[in-house]
């Protein structure tokens, strides 16, 4: 058998590796100007895994006081800044790097590529965040209050009302904008440009399709964000009145605004996500993905929808019921993308040799809970249904449902599916499958409950309940527990499997892993491909894996 | 990490700059917050933060500038990377004044009129300010006592028109300098540039004029109730981007006489020209939507 994809890289013979004086201060400078995709990719990786502690603390926090009702551990309005930091940093910090680190990682390596395309714009994106989550944290010893208004920082709530560390808040979005906006820049150009000779659009790995996909989003919403909260600036210091109907503006207008960003924003959470996932299940199910094409076309009507669905975030906040119709067929047209990549992605399973590794295991749970958390979306597009649920905890129960079974799991699938091949050890399986089932079970118990407590009213964002709601936020608080800690378990495994732990990773690491990136050694050359390797086209692209193709095992 | 075969790409060393801008941006930024609230640091740190980004445009630029006339750029693979990324940031500029025009759209079309009584609007304007009648250009607002609307606004046809006449130009000789470039025609590059800097001091020099008209004489001000924010947010960013774009210009003038570019090779000529050209056809919008209907 012939490989499937002809490399004619020879085999690291000139591979420098890092270049990285002796000493702490080496060390720094290497991590500091570094230019390298994989450097990047791990510090993002880093930025991200630091932040999640930091974001699932915050979450602990509000589940504690939630334990039982009444007014306990923490002051009230320390409440409200920890809901909002909990979800301005799980969006900004955790999820958005943990992709970007992802794709700078996996990007260059599966294109066929040595690098991104702008290697100097690529450190400058990453080093933008930690200045920015610097002023972020701020906040917190700023007089006043740290942002409290949640994550969504509404209009007049953030202006007229808002504490004054919201300047800095307003500050440090502007800078993780324009990391997101010079980190898609390159990721555009790396894709359309850097693909190894003969690898055509419609031939790339769907993680670096939804990736370009991703790119284009980032590009439209995160100037309108950073145009939004410049209003948010000039209405709080320069007397204007964007957000003020005294002076012919309107506080709606932010949400518009905001939801314009924030709507294709829970996309990009998402749609790397998807990527993973279609390149997991394949792998794990020794079959080539199904209906690659039309994954590819979902995923752009998916984009694409994504733009003109926003005002389903409004419906109870004042807008005409003609513009609140419209929006609520067009965000139930999302299920239609949406529901062919399911259908496609459990075609693929269908009667594959299926194994069960850790990263399958995360993936199929991404099928099942995801779907569900789609489900609940549905339900909240709907209307008059949605007067009844809005600001009700049936919406953090959706929302929880689609980020952390969704994006979260699907990031943790992939740190398992492609840690071998960065460092070159496996990591241990054992543990990862204790990780597994100790987070997706506690997981349904953190937010299950929640879909019962928002539909039986139970408010969100309020540190006090009514005391019938106090059995299912007793269980959701024991399993957010049992979530949390199990993260540790995962964060035992990286470091082990990062300091050589585990057993010797060959290169293609899967046996039913495709792609470049398999073709390298593992961990892959400081520079992936120095000499870009042939894409051969298999016998009618993306239909015909070669299952028996193995031999390199 | 020197000496790549030839053909290959070209992957920068390790470089200083991203973190000397990022440390600039935090600076300058941090400065401002603290500024906003009367901590003196914050002037200071504002300021350090203003030369470090000075410092690393200087800095980075050069860098790139001199890999490119030791010949390290010359690939075609390399110059294409340049190019979609300057597209592609265009394109988020384009999505940048897209957020004020499509606030200014929504204030026009919609928040006025409903403050007015029209639509969904017609309890807000029975309880809250019922004696406010919504007409654009916003010369009353719906309370006065706290924003002062303007007395009158910008005439159309006076410096707005004569503004646009000055960009459409600089677009035309932006694009002689560029003939001039291919052609090998060096004079024609070097003076259809500088008329190009020209124009575009000349249309700033004008944008301070009427602001100071609109300050001194019509009461049109930031502050003063929809019309103003509006007024000043899209010719605020925009004369800041035709500021920005003329330094641009002027570095690329700069680069001319030393003898740089070739007709097969100007990538830096063209990004800028896109730049203006961008900023040009923003103007066109900003007269239609701003100053004329
Ligand atoms: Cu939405």
């Amino acid at each position: 058998m012939t490989p499937t994809r002809v490399s004619k890289h020879h085999d690291d013979d000139h591979d420098h590796g890092a270049h990285q004086e002796p000493g702490f201060l080496g060390f720094v400078k290497r991590w500091v100007f570094t230019t390298n995709h994989k450097d990047i990719g791990t510090l993002y990786l880093t930025i991200a895994m630091v932040n999640f502690l930091l974001a699932g603390a915050m979450a602990l926090l509000i589940r504690s006081e939630l334990f039982l009702p009444g007014h306990r551990l923490i002051a009230p309005d320390f409440f409200n800044t920890m809901t909002t930091m909990h979800g301005l940093i799980m969006v900004f910090g955790v999820v958005m790097p943990v992709f970007v680190g992802l794709a700078n990682w996996q990007i260059p390596m599966m294109l066929g590529a040595p690098d991104m395309a702008l290697p100097r714009l690529n450190n400058w994106s990453f080093w933008l965040l930690p200045f920015a989550f610097t002023i972020l944290l701020s906040t917190f010893f700023i007089s006043g209050s740290a942002p409290n208004y949640g994550w969504t920082f509404y209009a007049p709530l953030s202006t007229k009302y808002g504490p004054p560390s919201t300047d800095f808040m307003i500050f440090a979005i502007h800078i993780m904008g324009m990391s997101s906006i010079l980190g898609s820049i390159n990721i555009i150009a790396t894709i359309l440009n850097m693909r190894a000779p003969g690898m055509k659009l419609m031939q790339m790995p769907m993680f670096v399709w939804t990736w370009l996909i991703t790119a284009f989003l980032l590009l439209a919403i995160m100037p309108v964000l950073a145009g939004t909260v410049t209003m948010m600036l000039t209405d709080r210091h320069f007397g204007t009145s964007f957000f003020d109907a005294a002076g012919g503006g309107d506080p709606i207008l932010f949400q518009h605004l905001f939801w314009f960003f924030g709507h294709p924003e829970v996309y990009v959470l998402i749609l790397p996500a998807f990527g993973v996932i279609s390149e997991i299940l394949p792998t794990f199910s020794r079959k080539k993905l199904f209906g690659y094409h039309f994954m590819v076309y979902a995923t752009a009507a998916i984009a694409f929808l994504s733009y003109i669905v926003w005002v389903h975030h409004m419906f109870t906040a004042g807008v005409p019921i003609q513009a609140a119709l419209i929006f609520m067929y067009s965000t139930m047209l999302i299920a239609v993308p949406t529901g062919i990549k399911i259908f496609n992605w459990v075609a693929t399973i269908f009667k594959g040799s299926i194994t069960f590794e850790t990263p399958m295991l995360f993936a199929i749970a991404f099928l099942f809970m995801f779907t569900l958390g789609g489900f609940s979306g549905l339900m909240l597009a709907i209307v008059p249904a949605d007067y009844q649920y809005q600001d009700t905890y049936f919406v953090v129960a959706h929302f929880h449902y689609v980020l952390v079974p969704g994006a979260i799991f699907s990031a943790i699938a992939a740190v398992y599916y492609w840690i071998p091949k960065w460092t070159g050890h496996m990591y241990n399986e054992t543990l990862g499958k204790l990780h597994f089932w100790l987070s997706t079970i506690s997981l349904n118990i953190t937010f299950f409950p929640m879909h019962f407590l928002g539909l039986a009213g139970m408010p969100r964002r309020i540190p006090d309940y009514a005391l019938q709601f106090t059995d299912f936020n007793q269980i959701a608080t024991v399993g957010a527990f049992i979530f949390g800690f199990s993260h540790l378990i995962f964060l035992y495994n990286i470091i082990q499997t990062v300091r050589g732990k585990g057993k010797k990773a060959t290169k293609r690491v899967w046996e039913g892993a495709h792609g470049f990136e398999w073709t390298l050694p593992s961990p892959p050359p400081y520079h992936s491909f120095l000499t870009p390797p042939v894409f051969v086209e298999e016998a009618s692209s993306h239909e015909a894996w070669d299952v028996s193709d193995h031999h390199e095992k | 990490m020197t000496s790549h075969t030839k053909g290959s790409y070209y992957l920068p060393p390790p470089s200083k700059w991203p973190l000397v801008g990022s440390a600039g941006i935090f600076c300058l930024l941090f400065g401002l917050a603290n500024w906003l609230h009367g901590n003196h640091f914050g002037t200071v740190l504002f300021g350090i933060g203003a030369m470090l980004i000075i410092y690393m445009i200087f800095g980075w630029f050069g860098t790139v500038i001199r890999e490119n006339e030791a010949g390290l750029l010359n690939n075609e693979q390399v110059e294409k990377s340049y190019r979609w990324g300057m597209i592609w940031f265009i394109f988020s500029e384009v999505m940048f004044f897209s957020t004020f025009f499509g606030t200014l759209f929504y204030i026009r079309v919609y928040s006025v009129p409903w403050l007015g009584g029209e639509g969904i609007g017609d309890l807000t304007h029975v309880l809250l300010w019922p004696n406010f009648v919504a007409k654009w250009p916003l010369l009353a607002t719906p309370n006065p006592n706290e924003f002062t609307a303007p007395h009158s606004v910008m005439n159309t046809w006076g410096v707005p028109a004569l503004n646009t006449l000055i960009l459409l130009t600089s677009g035309v000789t932006i694009t002689i300098a560029h003939w001039g470039l291919l052609k090998k025609k060096r004079t024609q590059l070097a003076i259809a540039q500088l008329a190009t800097i020209l124009l575009g001091i000349s249309f700033l020099i004008m944008q301070g004029v009427e602001y100071g008209e609109a300050y001194m004489e019509k009461g049109l001000r930031l502050d003063a109730g929809a019309y103003g924010n509006t007024f000043f947010m899209l010719t605020g960013f925009h004369g800041l981007h035709v500021t920005l774009g003329t330094i641009m210009l002027i570095v690329i003038f700069g680069r001319i006489l030393k003898g740089h570019f070739t007709p097969a090779h100007h990538f830096a000529f063209e990004a800028v020209a896109w730049y203006w050209h961008f900023v040009d056809v923003v103007w066109l919008f900003l007269f239609i939507f701003v100053y004329w209907i």
